[in-house]
């Protein structure tokens, strides 16, 4: 049961991925994408990170892909209802792509990998929280800083000044 | 399930979809699209590392600091994005190729 869930989130992620890619349509793919992340929330809890997971979905999901949609929305007219996208290069594309994986692959096959057993923690937002505060605080800050930044840079460049 | 060599490949596939679809994307979101699936495959190797590693919550955070630059990232993307759009009426990235009007 359980390896069947997992093949069927490993199906789910790479599957919806290749359609994230391919899609002629920019509306089908950015709801691919969305199994897509679904499909690695899962993957985090197989890896005994529900936080990241539950961080996952909320962020990725319930932030940057209705940001991502809602881009989509904007920049098309609404007299346009086939919102279709077209690619190019898709052979220089395919190439590159199958280059980087030809080198990867064997890399990871062939390395021997230093695993450590572990026992599943009892609780892992408790000890995020703990690494947060005190191993990384100055990280913390400045990434508050960053989103900041970001927040107001971003409506600074999309306001509309005509 | 229980071996790091199986999240690696997994990652590692979906980096090269993500490369694939920045290089033949032409719309810029959806070259976006393509940035988004690099970053999680990105977050899905520390994560593995985190656990296969003795289960240090180290990496765990680094995914977490990924998670928010992703988001920062993606807002500042789409801001311009829709700059691009309202001056030149298309989000063709090949053609926001010079830096003044």
């Amino acid at each position: 049961m359980d390896n069947f869930a997992f093949g069927l989130i490993i199906a789910i992620t790479l599957g919806s991925a290749l359609m994230v890619v391919v899609s002629k349509q920019l509306l089908y793919s950015a709801i691919a994408l969305l199994f897509t992340l679904f499909g690695v929330a899962g993957l985090y809890i197989f890896m005994w990170a529900d936080f990241m997971a539950g961080v996952q979905v909320v962020v990725y999901i319930g932030g940057i892909l209705v940001l991502l949609i809602f881009g989509i929305m904007l920049t098309n007219k609404i007299s346009s209802v086939n919102i279709s996208h077209t690619s190019l290069q898709r052979g220089i594309g395919a190439v590159v792509t199958l280059g980087v994986l030809g080198f990867l692959i064997p890399m990871i096959k062939n390395t021997s990998w230093m695993q450590v057993a572990s026992i599943e923690p009892n609780q892992t937002a408790e000890s995020i929280g703990r690494l947060l505060m005190m191993d990384f605080l100055l990280p913390f800050e400045v990434a508050s800083l960053l989103l900041l930044g970001a927040l107001i840079g971003a409506a600074m460049l999309s306001r509309n000044t005509n | 399930m229980d071996n790091l060599q199986t999240y690696l490949y997994i990652s590692a596939i979906l980096f090269s979809l993500g490369l694939y679809g920045v290089i033949t994307r032409r719309n810029g979101i959806a070259v976006l699209m393509g940035v988004e699936l690099i970053l999680n495959s990105a977050n899905i190797n520390f994560v593995a590392f985190a656990r296969f590693g003795g289960m240090n919550f180290s990496g765990q955070v680094f995914a977490l600091f990924v998670i928010i630059m992703a988001a920062a990232e993606a807002a500042v993307a789409l801001a311009i994005i829709i700059n691009v759009f309202n001056n030149l009426d298309t989000v063709n990235i090949d053609d926001a190729r010079e830096l003044k009007l």
